[in-house]
């Protein structure tokens, strides 16, 4: 009987040490994970001139708005942010129409070609051309230096396509049949019986392309570079950041400084700006990221 | 669990007749306009692959341009950048892709065994938040941790663990770990998501049998939570290591510099290179080939090891 009961007290002791240095580890990853958020945070509300002698870390030494003020009047940044608006809200509408089409016709189960249709999207997660033959393509098309590049190249994944499917394919099938009987073609069944039901999958997949949309910059470098008034946010921000990088020391920075704005104070505020949006969305929409991410572990 | 057989394909397709095709009219014409779409972004593309046989010219184009055969591949091969970016994407490849799975595993089964609800759902709150930021913004983040006067520094020197303040972005050896623990930071929240709704699938009866066994909180963690998620863990593994070589960009352009490029520069950089800042578009070209052969194989033979072991496969 003794024996039992301090085998137990021993295990519990173990068991308390484990629940300690869990939450020790949890609390030190979130605080990994914030605390760069949190520092540019202070540094973009802080003083310029006076951020660059270091030690700021959770709060503003020296308050200021002049380092968003700055942000807002940069016209290359406000350009930046209308067209990723623009390109965040079209693109993501275009792909969600798209790929729910194309995953409502793989999804039929009559559909004499379902079966080849949906190995030709496949496919395309494993083998793509590379970046040079798609610049000559795009080139070719007349793609470059124009809006649409950002928008129609991407627009159906098989990634979101099959996450869409798999939803699909788990509504009963009495529901439309009943409808067919009634006498109801496939695009009444698309949009006024299936669509209703994939509310929470169509949510995903446009948080999926909204994020991808709105972080993008590597289009607006590679394809629109000539064209300042097709720069995006993540673009303009990186142009900041490479000015940053560029400046090396203080001194040099300070002397391109205007006021008490420096290059790396802007640059927080423009950070803080960029990431604003997602950072409020996000939260709200985890349950559906979360169904989209199991719903794209399914096996083809 | 995620992954589970599409009963789907039981139905039959119709069989092709007339009647078939007008009542299947709608689908057949989304369906082809989908399917050109398709062929012109995602299979023209692939016929460019012959430019890499050819002495490309824009202005003679891919029908008008010198064939040479294997030549850029006999350049790209000897040429020794190639080689070392070659390293570089393989080492960052796999370097990443260890460092990103085990924490994920780790930080899904540790976060599993929190018992404060709340506790538990804002720090898995928080932990997606990298995930949704962009490498501008992350790389923006670690050049300000990690400059001189960067929290780093700070720290390492307030412990004497260093007297002067290190340049990490001027030394080579630092920057394969650099970008690893960027990698860990932004994705380990966001990959631990599959592992925590396969753990949370696991039979709750089965830690019941293994506390009466006298299993403690490791060993519940040994014999019941790790084999209830290996079938998950291995098919991610096999979904990433044809990636390997595709986890080689952003943040490598974004944070290589002239001090480190022997060790920062991988395949899709040199592509960017020569292809497009050198306009040797063959050349690129050829470069994106051996990059795609290779993930193929290396999908392939993780599928056939797969296999071997009688465990769940790709195809």
């Amino acid at each position: 009987m003794e024996k039992v009961i301090s085998r137990k007290k021993r295990k519990s002791v173990a068991d308390r040490i484990f629940v300690v240095c869990n939450t020790i580890f949890m609390i030190l990853f979130v605080a990994i994970t914030l605390y760069p958020v949190i520092n540019t945070l202070a540094i973009s509300f802080n003083d310029g001139t006076d951020a660059l002698r270091g030690g700021i870390y959770l709060w503003p030494r020296k308050f200021t708005l002049k380092n968003y003020i700055t942000v807002l009047q940069k016209d290359s940044l406000v350009t930046g942010a209308i067209i990723s608006v623009l390109r965040t809200v079209i693109g993501t509408v275009l792909a969600l129409v798209a790929n729910a089409i194309l995953a409502f016709i793989v999804s039929r189960k009559e559909f004499i070609f379902k079966k080849q249709l949906s190995l030709f999207w496949v496919i395309t997660m494993y083998v793509n051309g590379g970046l040079i033959p798609t610049f000559i393509l795009y080139k070719a098309m007349g793609l470059t230096n124009s809006f649409w590049v950002y928008v129609i190249p991407g627009m159906i994944s098989a990634f979101n396509m099959l996450v869409i499917r798999t939803y699909m394919n788990g509504i009963p099938d009495s529901l439309e049949e009943s409808a067919q009987l009634d006498g109801a073609g496939y695009t009444t069944i698309f949009v006024k019986i299936i669509s209703p039901l994939c509310k929470p999958v169509y949510a995903t997949v446009a948080l999926f392309v909204a994020v991808y949309q709105w972080n993008s910059w590597f289009d607006a470098m590679l394809y629109n570079r000539m064209s300042d008034n097709l720069t995006t946010l993540q673009y303009e921000l990186m142009k900041l950041l490479s000015s940053v990088t560029n400046q090396g020391t203080s001194a040099e920075a300070m002397k391109n400084s205007e006021g008490n704005v420096t290059p790396t104070s802007v640059r927080a505020a423009a950070t803080i700006v960029t990431m604003l949006p997602i950072i409020c969305i996000y939260p709200f929409l985890q349950r559906y990221f979360v169904t989209g991410l199991t719903l794209g572990g399914v096996k083809e | 669990m995620a992954i589970k057989k599409d009963n789907s394909k039981k139905a039959k397709a119709s069989s092709i007749n007339l009647a078939t095709l007008k009542r299947q009219r709608s689908l057949l014409i989304w369906g082809g306009i989908i399917t050109i779409y398709g062929f012109i972004f995602y299979y023209l593309p692939l016929f460019g692959w012959l430019t890499a046989f050819q002495n490309y010219k824009p202005k003679d184009g891919i029908f008008h341009s010198q064939f040479i055969g294997l030549e850029k591949f006999k350049m790209l091969f000897s040429d020794e950048s190639f080689i070392r970016v070659i390293r570089n994407t393989l080492a960052m490849g796999v370097l990443n892709l260890v460092a990103t799975f085990v924490m994920a595993i780790v930080f899904a089964i540790l976060l599993n065994e929190i018992k404060n609800k709340a506790g538990k759902k804002v720090t898995q709150t928080i932990s997606y938040l990298p995930h949704f930021l962009s490498w501008i913004i992350v790389t923006g983040i670690l050049h300000d941790m990690l400059s001189g006067t960067g929290i780093i520094n700070e720290v390492l020197v307030n412990l004497h663990i260093i007297s002067q303040p290190i340049n990490f972005f001027a030394h080579e050896g630092y920057f394969w770990p650099i970008v690893a623990f960027a990698n860990v930071w932004k994705e380990t929240g966001w990959n631990a998501i599959i592992y925590l709704s396969a753990i949370t699938a696991i039979d709750p009866s089965l830690y019941e049998a293994a506390a009466i066994d006298g299993a403690g909180r490791w060993g519940k963690i040994k014999y019941v939570t790790l084999p209830g998620i290996k079938s998950t863990i291995i098919i991610l593994l096999l979904m990433n290591v044809g990636n390997v070589l595709n986890a080689g960009f952003e943040i490598q352009y974004l944070l290589g510099n002239g001090l480190i490029q022997k060790v920062s520069q991988t395949i899709d950089i040199y592509v960017l290179k020569w292809g497009i800042s050198q306009g040797d578009y063959s050349l690129g070209t050829a470069a994106g080939i051996f990059k795609s052969a290779v993930s193929i194989i290396l999908i392939l033979i993780a599928n056939q090891i797969a296999k071997r072991n009688g465990e769940e496969r790709l195809f």
